[in-house]
């Protein structure tokens, strides 16, 4: 099968800085891959590339063979590429079923005119858009808090709400920037179990990590970053034994 | 839980509709031998009331704008102008140009031009949204007042079309058929009838999928676009409806005065829109309505009473009191009247019955406890 994202040459500059140099890899549909790295290693920036929050300096990054070079955000999520962020991103001003319905956006092609007069093809899609928002809900175990404020909920389950916004827009593959961070240790192993469910539903799924023993146990592949480059790649087991990663990530003393 | 939400606005809206139509109604009938201002004690008369369901329309549009998609305009005068004046001009053309005498005189020619005036002044927003709505925060806010300021000035200047500092004058009133919407208590109807259905179309679109795209880019641009929700196109799209809702009432108030000059549509005005919105509460379309009513009030008792109490012109001192109270609001109800009645209300049902209020946690502490 021919990988889902396929990521050559990618480099970002900021200024001086060397953000993302040169880095290459592939995602093979089905899997888990993990991109790990000390803090500064370039691996949000990667997600910011590959989502069209920045454009590259230079490289080219293609998804299910096109180029995504070029295009806006929301076209990327059109394409079947969704993700979450670091810091929860949720929209504070509106229900936990709302926002899950903003994921829901492109699943509907209603416009500014059917809505303002509520016209039967609104009502119909609107319809369908609470169902799919519901189902969501359900997936990640939060259907009981639909019409709760989004931030009256605990952290752990704001972070479980934008993955549930994010699966909404139906995605081929998803990439989840620190989804276990801030998060205790059973709601850790919810996280992984939640994964788990994802993959097996048919999504991709790319993941930036820190907690080293949580990606280890989950990913089949890892890529490692240091200072913007790629210092290894492999399964679980090949990377741990890199002796370039153990140098970055104890520091390379004696 | 959905209908339930839908019935309350369809409550609301038929609630609003019979009052606004009892009140129009004093005026007709004359029950007892009363009138419209006597019912008020003077205080708010008839032709008030036609002039808060004018900039009522305005409101609502501009909160779409800025309470709901996030964008800032101080500018809102302008689109406001943009609807008095082609509707002016438009329907004066035979008079004051002899151009298609026999069309214009028509009774439905006003209202056609009412149209054409909405599409023209919503083209011209989509025109300069497009640059404009790229900027955010305080450069959007300078971009919008420049743009209020030129047409302004523009509408000052060029006398045989504008009929420059003078003004237009001869605007023709409404009519359908023979039947003249004439004196002030037909127009009442006019005016609150398209008040209600811009309130109507907006509390349909905030409950829609274009209206949890417009929350989403104000929340957070990114979050919205990694939703699929495209920013632009959805920026650009209330500042479109904003500028033809206030077109329109731009329309009606030519037609109600008879007459457009440029001096209601200075930067004060487009400043004192924002004011209505932030008072009547950003993000709320039934706060439209009671900030424009609320300041409209405020400011006649004020000049009336300051007149009488301090027994000077007022002038001055009005202004000063009027920012007193518009700051006090602004401290103590943050989120505009409507809002902060509403949790008033709330608050005091709670503490009746016992129930422990909702903690909100905020994003930021809830991170901090996690690392």
């Amino acid at each position: 099968m021919p990988p889902i994202l396929e990521v050559k040459n990618l480099r970002k500059e900021f200024g001086g800085l060397m953000a993302v140099f040169d880095v290459s890899f592939d995602v093979q549909p089905g899997e888990i891959v993990a991109i790990i790295g000390p803090n500064g290693a370039g691996k949000t920036t990667i997600f910011n590339l590959l989502s069209g929050v920045l454009p590259p300096t230079r490289g080219d990054i293609r998804f299910d063979g096109q180029s995504l070079i070029g295009l806006k955000p929301h076209v990327i999520t059109g394409l079947g590429l969704a993700r979450t962020f670091q810091s929860v991103q949720l929209f504070g001003n509106m229900t936990v079923m709302e926002n899950v319905m903003v994921g829901c956006h492109q699943q509907a092609t209603y416009g500014l005119i059917d809505a303002a007069f509520r016209l039967p093809h609104a009502r119909r899609e609107e319809h369908h858009i609470r169902e799919r928002a519901l189902a969501q809900l359900a997936h990640v175990g939060l259907e009981s808090h639909a019409e709760e404020p989004a931030l009256s909920l605990p952290f752990g389950r704001q972070r479980l709400l934008e993955i549930a916004r994010a699966l909404a827009t139906v995605p081929h593959l998803l990439l989840l920037d620190e989804a276990g961070s801030g998060l205790n240790h059973s709601e850790k192993a919810e996280l992984e179990q939640l994964i788990r469910v994802i993959r097996a539903g048919g999504v991709t799924v790319l993941l930036v990590e820190h907690d080293i023993p949580f990606v280890m146990s989950l990913a089949d592949h890892i890529i490692v970053l240091d200072y913007g480059q790629k210092i290894a790649e492999g399964t679980p087991d090949q990377v741990q034994a890199d002796e370039r990663v153990i140098a970055a990530y104890l520091g390379q003393e004696a | 839980m959905k209908a339930l939400w839908a019935r309350r606005n369809l409550v609301n809206v038929i609630a609003f509709t019979v009052v606004l139509a009892a009140l129009g109604a004093v005026d007709i009938f004359r029950p007892f031998g009363l009138s419209f201002s006597a019912l008020t004690g003077r205080v708010v008369t008839l032709d008030t009331m036609i002039r808060i369901g004018i900039l009522t329309i305005v409101v609502v549009g501009l909160n779409l704008l800025m309470g709901y998609a996030g964008q800032v305009s101080l500018g809102q005068a302008g689109f406001y102008a943009l609807g008095a004046y082609f509707s002016g001009i438009l329907s004066t053309l035979a008079t004051r140009h002899t151009i298609l005498p026999g069309i214009t005189g028509l009774w439905w020619w006003p209202w056609l031009m009412i149209v054409v005036s909405m599409i023209l002044t919503g083209g011209f927003a989509y025109l300069v949204g497009k640059p404009i709505l790229r900027l955010k925060g305080n450069y959007l806010a300078m971009a919008t007042l420049g743009l209020g300021v030129i047409i302004h000035i523009l509408a000052g200047q060029f006398p045989d079309i504008t009929g420059g500092y003078d003004g237009l004058t001869g605007v023709p009133r409404l009519s359908i058929g023979s039947f003249t919407l004439w004196p002030m208590q037909r127009y009442y109807f006019l005016v609150w009838g398209a008040a209600i259905a811009v309130i109507v179309i907006s509390l349909s679109l905030v409950d829609s999928r274009i209206g949890r795209a417009l929350r989403a880019v104000h929340t957070s641009e990114v979050a919205a676009e990694a939703s699929g929700v495209d920013a632009e196109q959805y920026k650009v799209q209330a500042l479109v409806l904003s500028a033809i809702f206030a077109s329109l009432a731009g329309s009606l108030y030519a037609h109600f005065q008879g007459a457009v000059s440029p001096s209601p549509f200075s930067f004060r005005a487009s400043v004192e829109l924002v004011v209505m919105a932030a008072v009547g509460g950003l993000a709320s379309t039934w706060g439209a309505p009671f900030g424009v009513g609320l300041i409209y009030v405020v400011r006649d008792l004020l000049k009336s009473q300051l007149e009488r109490l301090l027994n000077v012109r007022s002038g001055e001192y009005e202004l000063i009191v009027y920012g007193i109270i518009l700051v006090s609001i602004m401290i103590f109800m943050p989120e505009g009247l409507t809002a902060s009645s509403v949790q008033f209300m709330q608050g005091r049902r709670r503490r009746h019955g016992n129930i422990e209020p909702q903690r909100v946690q905020s994003n930021g502490t809830v991170e901090d406890l996690g690392q």
